[in-house]
C-alpha cells in the first residue's frame, strides 16, 4: 500500500466496515488485548492503548445498514445515530467488544449507555463523565478519577498493569497522530485540491478502527504524498463545516458540497482525533495528570463543553480566519440539541465578523442531496460574485 | 371537546396560589426591595442556599410551563425560531428565550426582573448547559456560577462525586453568591433551613405514598404537579412550605378516612377504574383537556416519575442539617433525571408493584431527550418484568403544535379498553381458582 489510491481504498474499506474486522483480527492475536468501543466525540485513547487495548470509534451505521430494530427503540424525534448503534449492538456487529464508553455529550448518548447496560452488551458499559469545571484542583481531580475507572474496567478484563512508561509511550504515539493529522489539514488549507474532503474523511475515520501505530504509518505516507502537487485547482470557495461532530454526515453529502464549489478546509467530523490542540506532556511521572491538564488547557471548542469565558462562536470565527475560509456551513444532524442550540449564537458571531454562512440539517442516512448541492452551490456563487 | 368548567379548589390549593402570587409580586419588585435575583433550574436546585443569601430564585422552566398553561408559549417559541432556533430543539428553551424577547412578562402578568446571577445547576439534563450559554449571551455581564452534577453512571453516589460537588460549591458557587448578594455565607442559617426542608419532604412523601391505598385519595401526576410545586421551587427550606404540606396532608388524611377519591378540576372522582403509573412530563399547553381524558375514564395516576425530577424523596433522601453542603450534593445527584436507565426501570417497576397499578403509560415528549431517549426500552422492560399492559402517547412540553387531542384521546381510549379487557380476564381467572 504505497500509492494514494491504494491508501484511500484501504482506508475507506476499514472506515466503513461495520463489523470492525480489522480491529477484531488485532484482538485475536493476543489474549490480553481488549476492544473498547467508544462513541463520539472524544475519549483519551492513550489510556486504553497503554492497557493493551484498542479504542474503536463507533461513529454510527450511516447509510450502510438497514435500520429495523433500531427504529423500534427510538421515537422519530430522536437523532439517527443511536438507533444505528443499537441496531449494530443487537446484530452481531459489536460482538467481541469487551466494553463500551459513552462520553458525556448529550442526553441521547447518556441514555444509550443505560440501554447497553440493560442489554448487557460488553463486559462493561461506562458513561464517561467530563468535568464542566475547569479548575485542575476540582474538575481535574474528578476527570482523573473518571480515567481511573476506565483503567480499572480494562484491568478486570485483561489484568494488564498500566505503568508510567507505557502511558508516556502511548501519549507520544497519539501526539504524533494529532501532529500528522494537523499537517494534512495545513497542507489542505493551502492546496485543498490535492486531497479531497471525502478522502481526508476516510483516512481519518479509518484511524478510529486500527491501532495508532498503523494509522501513524498511513498518515506519514499521506503527508509525504500530498506534499507533491497533484490534481487541478478549481475556482472553489473555502468553507468550514461545523456541527457534525457526533452523528456523521453521509459521504454523498460531503461530495455534494465539494461538487457544488466548496473546498472544505476544516470541519469537526472526526473531532475526537483532534481534540487536544498540541501535545500532551509525554515525559512526566504522572501521565494521567498530564492527560488531564491537556484536557483542561488544550481542548478544542465543542458543543459539549460549557463555554462561558471562551465562547465557541468567537473560536469558530478565529478558526475560519486562520484557515483563510470564505464562509461557514452549519451542518448539524436533525434533533441534535447541542449543535442546534449552539447555532444561533455562532451565526451571530459570524455575522458580526462579516463571515457568510448557511445552514442545513441531515440524518446520517440522508439519501437526497439535490437541495443541499443547490444551496451550497448558491452559497459558493454568491461569495465568488459579491464577497 | 367540552369547555372546561371552573376548577374546584381545596384549601391547600388556595394556600399555594397565595404563596405563588406573593413570590411573583416580590420578584416584580425585586429591585425596589433591594433583592438580588438568581436564575436557576428545578432539578438539582439549591433553593436553601439561594434563600440563605436573601436572594430570590427564578426558574426558567417553570416560567415556560406557566406560559404553556396560559397559551402564550406558541407565540414565544416562534419568536425564538425567528432568531435561528431550530424546530427540533427543546421547547422550554425556546419558550423562555421568546418570553425574554417579548418583555419577560411572568405568569402573573408582571415583569420578571433580569438575573443578578445565573446559577447553572447542571443536573440530569444536558440541554440546561446549552440553555444557560444562551442566557449568558442574552444577559451580558451577569456572573455565571456552574455546578456540575455527575451522573449516577454506576447507579450509586460515590464519595468522590460528593467531594467534587462540595468543592465546586465552596470554590465557585458560594463565593459568587457572596459577591452578588454582598453577604457572607452563613452555614448555620443554611443548616437551620434544612430542618424545615426535611419536614416538608417527610410530608410530601406521605402525601405521594397515600396513593398506595385503594381507592387513592390523590392523583400523583396531574394533581401531583401542584403538590410538588412549593418544594421543587422557591419554598423548600421555608416555614411556609411546611405549613402548606401540613395542610395538604391533613386534607389527604381526611379523604383517606372518608374513602374518597382524588379531586379533579370537576370535583371528586367517584369511581376509580384504572390505576396507572406514568413516565414523562405532562403536556402543559392543553393540561386540562389532557387530564380530563383520564378522569372521564376513571383513570388515575397513582405514581409518576415526573414528580421526582426535583428530588426522589420517596427513596429516602432528606436534606440533612448536619452536613448541609454534602446534603446539597447528594440531593442534586439523586434527582430522577440524573439516575441511569436501569435505576429508572427499577423505580418504575417498584411503583407498578407497590402502588398496585393496572398499567404503565409513557407520555413521550418530542423535545425532551433527557426523558424520551430510551423510553421505548423502558416500556419493554416494564412489560416483561410486571406483565401489566403498557401504553405510549406522544406530545410536547409547551409547543402547542405537537399536541393532537384527537390522536391522544384515540390512543388512550384503546389503551383503557385493553386495561378493561385484562381486568375481566384476571377476574375470570380468579373466579376459576
Amino acid at each position: 500500500m504505497s500509492s494514494m489510491e491504494e491508501i484511500i481504498k484501504w482506508c475507506e474499506e476499514v472506515a466503513f466496515d461495520l463489523n470492525f474486522s480489522h480491529a477484531k483480527k488485532w484482538k485475536a492475536q493476543d489474549k490480553t488485548r481488549v476492544l473498547v468501543g467508544y462513541l463520539p466525540i472524544y475519549i483519551p485513547r492513550e489510556v486504553i492503548h497503554a492497557a493493551n487495548g484498542l479504542a474503536v470509534g463507533i461513529m454510527g451505521a450511516g447509510d450502510r445498514k438497514q435500520i429495523i430494530k433500531g427504529d423500534a427503540y427510538y421515537q422519530s424525534y430522536i437523532c439517527h445515530l443511536p438507533r444505528g448503534i443499537i441496531e449494530m449492538a443487537l446484530d452481531t456487529n459489536l460482538n467481541e467488544f469487551d466494553g463500551f464508553l459513552f462520553p458525556a455529550i448529550c442526553d441521547c448518548v447518556r441514555n444509550l449507555s443505560g440501554m447497553f447496560k440493560l442489554s448487557k452488551k460488553g463486559r462493561f458499559q461506562r458513561y464517561f463523565d467530563y468535568p464542566q469545571n475547569f479548575d485542575p484542583k476540582i474538575g481535574g481531580v474528578f476527570y482523573m478519577e473518571e480515567i481511573q475507572k476506565v483503567l480499572d474496567d480494562v484491568y478486570k478484563i485483561n489484568g494488564v498493569t498500566v505503568t508510567i512508561d507505557k502511558l508516556n509511550k502511548s501519549i507520544a504515539l497519539f501526539n504524533k497522530n494529532r501532529e500528522l493529522i494537523e499537517k494534512i489539514y495545513s497542507i489542505r488549507q493551502e492546496f485543498p485540491w490535492r486531497l479531497s474532503a471525502v478522502d481526508t474523511y476516510h483516512i481519518l475515520r479509518a484511524g478510529l478502527c486500527i491501532t495508532v501505530e498503523e494509522h501513524n504509518e498511513i498518515l506519514e505516507k499521506v503527508v509525504k504524498l500530498i506534499q507533491v502537487e497533484q490534481g487541478e485547482p478549481m475556482d472553489n470557495i473555502r468553507v468550514i463545516v461545523s456541527g457534525s461532530f457526533c452523528e456523521q454526515p453521509p459521504i454523498g453529502m460531503l461530495k455534494s458540497i465539494e461538487m457544488a464549489g466548496c473546498y472544505i478546509v476544516d470541519d469537526d467530523f472526526m473531532l475526537g482525533s483532534r481534540w487536544i490542540i498540541g501535545d500532551v506532556a509525554d515525559n512526566t511521572h504522572d501521565p494521567i495528570k498530564a492527560i488531564m491538564e491537556a484536557y483542561m488547557d488544550k481542548s478544542t471548542f465543542a458543543s459539549c463543553i460549557y463555554d462561558v469565558g471562551n465562547p465557541k462562536g468567537k473560536r469558530l470565527v478565529k478558526q475560519a480566519r486562520e484557515r483563510n475560509a470564505d464562509g461557514v456551513i452549519f451542518c448539524a444532524a436533525s434533533f441534535c440539541d447541542p449543535a442546534l442550540l449552539d447555532r444561533p449564537e455562532m451565526q451571530k458571531e459570524c455575522d458580526a465578523a462579516g463571515l457568510p454562512h448557511i445552514n442545513f440539517q441531515f440524518h446520517e442516512n440522508t439519501g437526497q442531496f439535490k437541495v443541499i448541492k443547490e444551496q451550497a452551490g448558491t452559497f459558493s456563487d454568491s461569495i465568488k460574485l459579491w464577497a | 371537546m367540552a369547555e372546561p368548567v371552573e376548577a374546584i379548589k381545596e384549601k391547600s390549593m388556595n394556600l399555594q396560589k397565595e404563596m405563588l402570587s406573593k413570590q411573583f409580586k416580590e420578584l416584580s419588585m425585586a429591585k425596589e426591595l433591594g433583592k438580588k435575583v438568581v436564575y436557576t433550574f428545578v432539578p438539582g436546585n439549591l433553593t436553601e442556599l439561594i434563600l440563605s443569601f436573601d436572594m430570590l430564585p427564578v426558574y426558567p422552566e417553570i416560567n415556560a410551563l406557566q406560559s404553556g398553561m396560559r397559551k402564550k408559549s406558541g407565540e414565544y417559541i416562534k419568536e425564538a425560531e425567528k432568531i435561528g432556533f431550530s424546530e427540533d430543539v427543546c421547547t422550554y428553551v425556546k419558550c423562555d428565550i421568546g418570553m425574554m424577547l417579548k418583555g419577560n412578562i411572568g405568569p402573573t402578568g408582571e415583569q420578571l426582573p433580569p438575573p443578578d446571577l445565573l446559577l447553572l445547576s447542571y443536573t440530569g439534563c444536558f440541554t440546561f448547559l446549552k440553555w444557560f450559554e444562551n442566557l449568558e449571551r442574552l444577559y451580558p455581564g451577569v456572573p455565571v456560577a456552574m455546578l456540575h452534577t455527575p451522573y449516577q453512571e454506576d447507579g450509586v453516589i460515590t464519595q468522590d462525586q460528593i467531594t467534587y460537588m462540595v468543592k465546586q460549591l465552596q470554590e465557585d458557587v458560594i463565593p459568587k453568591m457572596e459577591q452578588v448578594s454582598g453577604k457572607k455565607f452563613d452555614m448555620k442559617r443554611l443548616s437551620n433551613m434544612m430542618v424545615d426542608s426535611a419536614k416538608a419532604e417527610d410530608l410530601l412523601v406521605k402525601i405521594l405514598e397515600s396513593a398506595k391505598t385503594v381507592p387513592t385519595p390523590i392523583d400523583a401526576y396531574f394533581a401531583g404537579v401542584y403538590y410538588i410545586g412549593p418544594i421543587f421551587t422557591a419554598f423548600r427550606g421555608t416555614k411556609e412550605a411546611v405549613v402548606y404540606y401540613q395542610e395538604l396532608w391533613n386534607e389527604v388524611q381526611e379523604r383517606m378516612r372518608l374513602g374518597l377519591g382524588p379531586v379533579t378540576p370537576e370535583g371528586e372522582l367517584k369511581e376509580e377504574r384504572f390505576r396507572l403509573v406514568i413516565e414523562g412530563p405532562p403536556n402543559w399547553t392543553n393540561f386540562r383537556e389532557f387530564w380530563k381524558i383520564f378522569y372521564d375514564m376513571g383513570a388515575i395516576i397513582v405514581a409518576s416519575t415526573y414528580t421526582k425530577v426535583g428530588g426522589c424523596y420517596d427513596l429516602g433522601f432528606r436534606h440533612d442539617p448536619s452536613e448541609p453542603l454534602e446534603s446539597l450534593a447528594k440531593y442534586c445527584m439523586s434527582v430522577y433525571t440524573n439516575m441511569n436507565l436501569p435505576q429508572r426501570v427499577d423505580l418504575i417497576e417498584k411503583y407498578v408493584r407497590e402502588y398496585k397499578a393496572d398499567g404503565f403509560l409513557i407520555n413521550s415528549i418530542k423535545s425532551c431527550n433527557s426523558f424520551s431517549a430510551g423510553q421505548l426500552m423502558i416500556m419493554r422492560e416494564i412489560e416483561q418484568r410486571t406483565g401489566v399492559p403498557v401504553g405510549f402517547i406522544e406530545s410536547d412540553l409547551v409547543d402547542p403544535r405537537y399536541f393532537s387531542y384527537a390522536n391522544i384521546k384515540n390512543r388512550l381510549e384503546s389503551y383503557f379498553q385493553m386495561l378493561e379487557q385484562r381486568k375481566t380476564i384476571l377476574a375470570q381467572e380468579e373466579a376459576v381458582k
